[in-house]
This record gives C-alpha cells, sequence and structure tokens, in this order.
C-alpha cells in the first residue's frame, strides 16, 4: 500500500466541481430530509406551508441551488458512470448532449415550481 | 514509495466474490447515485403539480403519502441517500489522502451508520402508513 495518497490533484473542471457540489449536497439534503421528514412530517405537507417556507429569500435559494448542483452532481456522476463503462466516440457524444439537455430541461423546470411555489407566478 | 497492484477490472461483474471492501464502496456508491439522480427527477415532476394549483399540489402529495408502499420506498430512498452522503464524505477524506489506510473499514463503518440512522428513521417515515 502507499504510504501516502491523495488524488486532490488537478484532474480538470467537471472532476473539481463533483467534489465541490458533494461537500455542499452533504449539507443541504441532509437539512432537506431533517425539514421535511422530522420537523415537518412529508405527509403533512401542503401548498401553503410549502409556500411559507419558499417565500423565504434563504431558503428559496438554497433550494435553488441544491437543485442545479443536485442535478450537475448527479448528471455527471451518470456520465462518468458511463465513461467507466467503456463509453466512448459518438456514443459518448450522444450522451453527453442528451445529459446536457436533460440537465437543462429538469433546471428550467424545476426553477420554474419554485417560482409557483413561492407564489412569484401563479 | 508507493506500491500498487492490479486488483481487475471493477467494471467486470461477473468476478463479483473476488470484491474487496473498497470495490464494494464503489459500486455501492454508484448504486446509490444512479437510485438518487432518478429519484431527483421524479421529485421534481411530482412537485410540478404546484405549477397547476394549490389543491392538486397539496393532494397529490397527501395522496401519495397515503400509500403504505411509497412510505416504505421512503425508507429506501433514505437509506440509499445517507449511505450515498457518509461514503461520499468518507470518499472526500480519501481524495485529501487523509484515512487510506483505513479505507475499508471507513466503509463498514458508513454501511453501519446508515443501518443505524435509517433503523431509527422508521417509526418517523412509517407513521400512519398502516
Amino acid at each position: 500500500m502507499a504510504e501516502h495518497y491523495s488524488s486532490f490533484e488537478y484532474k480538470g473542471t467537471r472532476w473539481f466541481l463533483q467534489r465541490i457540489t458533494a461537500v455542499f449536497l452533504i449539507g443541504v439534503l441532509a437539512f432537506h430530509f431533517m425539514l421535511l421528514h422530522f420537523v415537518n412530517h412529508a405527509a403533512e405537507v401542503t401548498f401553503l406551508g410549502t409556500q411559507a417556507r419558499m417565500q423565504q429569500v434563504g431558503y428559496f435559494g438554497t433550494m435553488i441551488a441544491f437543485l442545479v448542483t443536485a442535478t450537475f452532481h448527479g448528471v455527471n456522476g451518470v456520465y462518468n458512470a458511463l465513461i467507466n463503462q467503456g463509453l466512448t466516440g459518438t456514443r459518448k457524444q450522444v450522451v453527453k448532449w442528451v445529459l446536457v439537455v436533460a440537465s437543462g430541461v429538469l433546471i428550467a423546470q424545476g426553477v420554474r415550481t419554485a417560482l409557483y411555489m413561492a407564489g412569484i407566478i401563479a | 514509495m508507493s506500491q500498487s497492484y492490479d486488483r481487475g477490472t471493477i467494471e467486470d461483474f461477473g468476478r463479483w466474490k473476488e470484491f474487496s471492501a473498497g470495490m464494494w464502496a464503489w459500486i455501492f456508491h454508484k448504486f446509490s447515485g444512479w437510485v438518487l439522480i432518478g429519484y431527483l427527477f421524479t421529485h421534481i415532476a411530482v412537485l410540478s403539480t404546484a405549477t397547476q394549483s394549490g389543491t392538486m399540489y397539496t393532494q397529490t402529495i397527501r395522496g401519495l403519502e397515503s400509500l403504505a408502499v411509497v412510505r416504505v420506498l421512503e425508507v429506501g430512498l433514505l437509506a440509499v441517500a445517507v449511505f450515498h452522503i457518509l461514503n461520499g464524505v468518507r470518499l472526500l477524506f480519501v481524495d485529501l489522502g487523509v484515512g487510506l489506510e483505513a479505507q475499508d473499514k471507513s466503509f463498514y463503518a458508513s454501511l453501519v451508520v446508515s443501518a443505524a440512522i435509517v433503523v431509527a428513521s422508521v417509526p418517523t417515515f412509517l407513521a400512519g402508513a398502516f
């Protein structure tokens, strides 16, 4: 075994962003689960309760950041997993752009939903 | 001096009986990641009922939460999320060169702590489901 090992060296922007988003998501995902299952029970969720939370600027901003980072982290993880499975060439390019478009649609729909929840659009 | 040895290709799942703790950690992390990204797309689709009306949003969530199978699936979601978080913390430390010698033990710790958190959460997740 190596006496000292670190992969924390420059390996590209996506590699770095995957780690940065991971650090953010560790906290926010745990917070999300705690808030919506232990503080407010999921079975008792109402639109008015959701709206009250989403009308707080800090909460709204955190949820938008959660959506964007989770989408990047998840979709980039899927892309990396497929590359590990041997994805190359034209198929790699097709998969990449399908994932980019899917991410864009998910984020757009998520932001649109958040705006409805906050009552900014109705 | 560093020293490496060839464990073979982890993508060759047919030799799973030979896999070490680190390889299982890799597989569980990928599996839980696939579940979580699949759930994210589903979650946004369900929450999108808010764009129709507040009443539809409330009824959809309450309707889903009234199904016991959904509550059980939520416990499964909690399990993969907690494991992905704890193993992710383990991976960040390994990336920083901390605790590599104990990476197998930290994987086992991730499993045990995940199981403990999930078991402790079951009463809250299943309250009123049956």
